[in-house]
């Protein structure tokens, strides 16, 4: 019975592992258990220990090939088979093909009767048999602290469980033990005094009436592990592991850009909107319009034949789709084309874990290329503040992988700590835009900022954020030395400008129609010099002409007084004077 | 009807005192000097007790493990008293003869 195998070989090679096949399990353990050595399971009633140890034994069979003994303590054949069944497993049919061999033992106090020496042999020849009959790899006790109960000596006990896990090991199986959570240490009975390879620790917690379950390797000799707390939940599938950072940073990233559906908006994220696969952080004090937001944001996705799932934790879809047609955006239509899918859930139903598993199943039913969640504060109710962190980083991270565009709504209680509320979360989001309040003049305007967008040259100016019967829009805020004027105060300032610049508009003209008039009397003015001028040069003329006459008179007159003295003299003068004279006639 | 460890005689009598018959089983492994201490206990309780009306049976569960699940066998060696009923187990060396007694019902406690 006691198989003498020889103990794994070197020990220089890398521990061998052995993979549970638990969802997120082996990324946290580096790859699974320590093959070929007992690992205790322990944690307080109802965590799920039992289901941990069933379900390593059903995939290992099912995934691995490795059978395995399920040695239970507590529970029958029949119970172990309805538990598991309800994994989706096929158990029984396991159980034929000889791959699982379900072993129940059972102890009744009432029965035993302690008289000398004895050990526990009868259980490793059962154990073995068992064992050997099938060639497991695998074993689980569930859970060896029925034996104190069942056995009264409890030092022949102790001895024989050290004695068990030797023997465990040497026969080489990959071996889970569950045990009860012990008051001042792991377990009850202080099994893991015994099984030092590998301890995992399963929590049950309720926080504020809500409750959430944990796993932690506390021990893992001989191994690097995540030694966080790290929720887990068990679903239709059985238990999943929810590593916060199992996915890296190392998303695919794209460049292509979406519309916010929202034309001025898109026009301050540089012109084009969202990248695809962003996450998108809108915070706002409550009214501000956040669900409009992302409402249109969904309803433009939707129309461009992207598939969108909304969550909503606050409103149910019919209530959602009325408050939308009132601004004109008609979602009911694209609801029915299948585009948009609407899955409402109160925060508190459940746990944040299970709220971030439903959220993963849904996106992987409905492979969204858009998902909006309104608002993610709600969930911060689920849980605390950092398991919320924890909980968005974990969502952003999925959603990053698979190209899958975000965005959240949360809302800022009013006050002086809008944007440091909300620190935690915003830096895990590539946009971030701020939706705010501004009081004055009896009336409350809602004003939009984009705080931050990762990778594009978003506009650093206020906006005011208007809702109207037929959508959104969003106007120049007014900048003055004042500061930031919104609502009637801008209507008044811009009447103000209005005004201002009719009469400078006035005043403009009346200096044109003086000018117009000055260069008027300028030209009549001209016109009259001119008119002088010309009159004078007339003058002119004639006066030359008259000196003309008088001289051609004159030296006819002259030569006809020569004529008439017979003079001979001077006839130069008569030669040039006759030329004038034809000249003249 | 159930093999026994040919070492181990098996011993049968009737009663003319009482018509219960008791029906004892021992569960072993091997002839360890345990196992060995705990029939030579039982049989003197026996022979003093139930002279004449009882029955054991010796079985080594290395042979017959089935038996072994049956019985729900953890302890060895386990003493089972089959008949009459109710079943009861006795583990140990039966070492403890007082203790026998009251297990067996042989003895009110105290």
């Amino acid at each position: 019975m006691r198989n003498k195998r020889s103990p794994p070989a070197s020990p220089a090679t890398r521990l061998a592992k052995c993979p549970t096949g638990i969802n997120g399990l082996d990324e946290i353990t580096g790859g699974g258990l320590p093959r070929g050595r007992p690992t205790l399971v322990c944690g307080g009633a109802g965590c799920g220990k039992t289901l941990f140890a069933a379900e390593f034994i059903v995939r290992g069979a099912a995934q691995f090939d490795e059978p395995g003994v399920f040695m239970s303590f507590e529970e029958t054949d029949a119970e172990l088979k309805a538990n598991v069944a309800s994994l989706g497993f096929d158990l029984a049919g396991l159980v034929r093909r000889k791959k699982i061999l379900l072993e129940h033992v059972h102890i009744e106090r009432s029965e035993i009767h302690e008289t000398g020496e004895y050990d526990l042999e009868g259980l490793f020849v059962r154990l073995n048999h068992a064992i050997d009959s099938i060639g497991a790899k695998r074993v689980v006790l569930d859970t060896l602290e029925a034996l104190f109960a069942g056995l009264p000596n409890e030092a022949i006990l102790r001895a024989e469980l050290r004695r068990l896990f030797r023997w465990l090991k040497v026969k080489g199986v990959t071996a889970v033990i569950t045990a009860e959570r012990g008051l001042e240490q792991l377990t009850r009975h202080g099994l893991e005094e015994y099984v030092s390879d590998c301890v995992i620790l399963l929590d049950h917690r309720v926080n504020d009436q809500i409750a959430t379950r944990h796993l932690r390797v506390v021990k893992y000799r001989g191994a690097l592990h995540g030694t966080n707390e790290f929720p887990f939940l068990i679903g239709d599938d059985g238990l999943t592991v929810l590593p916060i950072t199992s996915l890296g940073l190392n998303h695919r990233v794209s460049s292509q850009r979406i519309s916010t559906g929202i034309p001025r908006l898109d026009a301050m994220l540089s012109g084009k909107g969202f990248f695809r696969g962003s996450s998108v952080l809108l915070t706002g004090t409550p009214g501000t319009g956040k669900t409009i937001i992302a409402c249109c944001f969904a309803e433009a996705a939707a129309r461009r034949g992207d598939r969108v799932l909304f969550f909503s934790f606050e409103e149910s879809p019919n209530q959602i789709a009325r408050n939308m047609r009132s601004i004109g955006l008609r979602l009911d239509p694209l609801v029915d084309q299948g585009l948009l899918r609407f899955h409402a859930s109160r925060p508190s139903l459940y746990g944040l874990e299970m709220h971030l598993a439903t959220m993963f199943k849904e996106i992987a039913t409905f492979q969204p290329d858009v998902v909006v969640m309104d608002p993610i504060t709600s969930l911060m109710a689920a849980g605390t503040d950092s398991e919320t962190k924890a909980m968005v980083t974990r969502l952003i991270d999925y959603l990053k992988g698979g190209q899958i565009t975000s965005l959240f709504t949360s809302l800022t209680h009013g006050g002086h700590s809008l944007q440091q509320s909300e620190i935690a979360m915003s830096s895990l989001m590539d946009s971030w835009m701020l939706l705010e309040d501004f009081e004055g003049n009896g009336e409350r305007n809602r004003v939009l900022y984009v705080i931050k967008a990762r990778g594009m040259a978003h506009s650093n100016q206020v906006r005011e954020f208007l809702i109207s019967n037929h959508g959104i829009d969003l106007v120049d805020a007014y900048i003055g030395p004042s500061g930031v004027l919104t609502g009637s105060a801008r209507a008044a300032q811009t009447a103000r400008e209005k005004a201002a610049s009719l009469a400078s508009h006035q005043d403009g003209a009346r200096r044109k129609r003086e000018l117009e008039s000055k260069r008027e009397a300028l030209e009549r003015q001209i016109g009259g010099l001119r008119s002088e001028y010309a009159a004078s040069a007339d003058e002119l003329r004639q006066i030359d002409r008259q000196v003309g006459t008088q001289t051609r008179l004159l030296s006819v007159e002259r030569s006809e007084l020569e004529r008439l003295r017979h003079a001979d003299v001077s006839m130069p003068e008569r030669e040039r004077g006759k030329p004038i004279e034809e000249k003249k006639r | 009807m159930k093999r026994a460890k040919p070492a181990m005689p098996r011993r049968a009598a009737f009663s003319s005192k009482s018509a219960e018959f008791w029906y004892l089983r021992l569960y072993v492994v091997g002839e360890t000097p345990r196992s060995l201490a705990a029939f030579s206990n039982l049989t003197k309780i026996c022979e003093s007790h139930l002279e004449g009306r009882y029955n054991i049976e010796v079985i080594d569960i290395a042979n017959h493990t089935q038996f072994a699940n049956g019985d729900q066998i953890l302890a060895i060696p386990t003493l089972v008293r089959r008949l009459p009923h109710p079943v009861r187990k006795i583990i140990g060396d039966l070492s403890d003869t007082e203790r026998v007694l009251v297990g067996l019902n042989l003895r009110t406690a105290g």
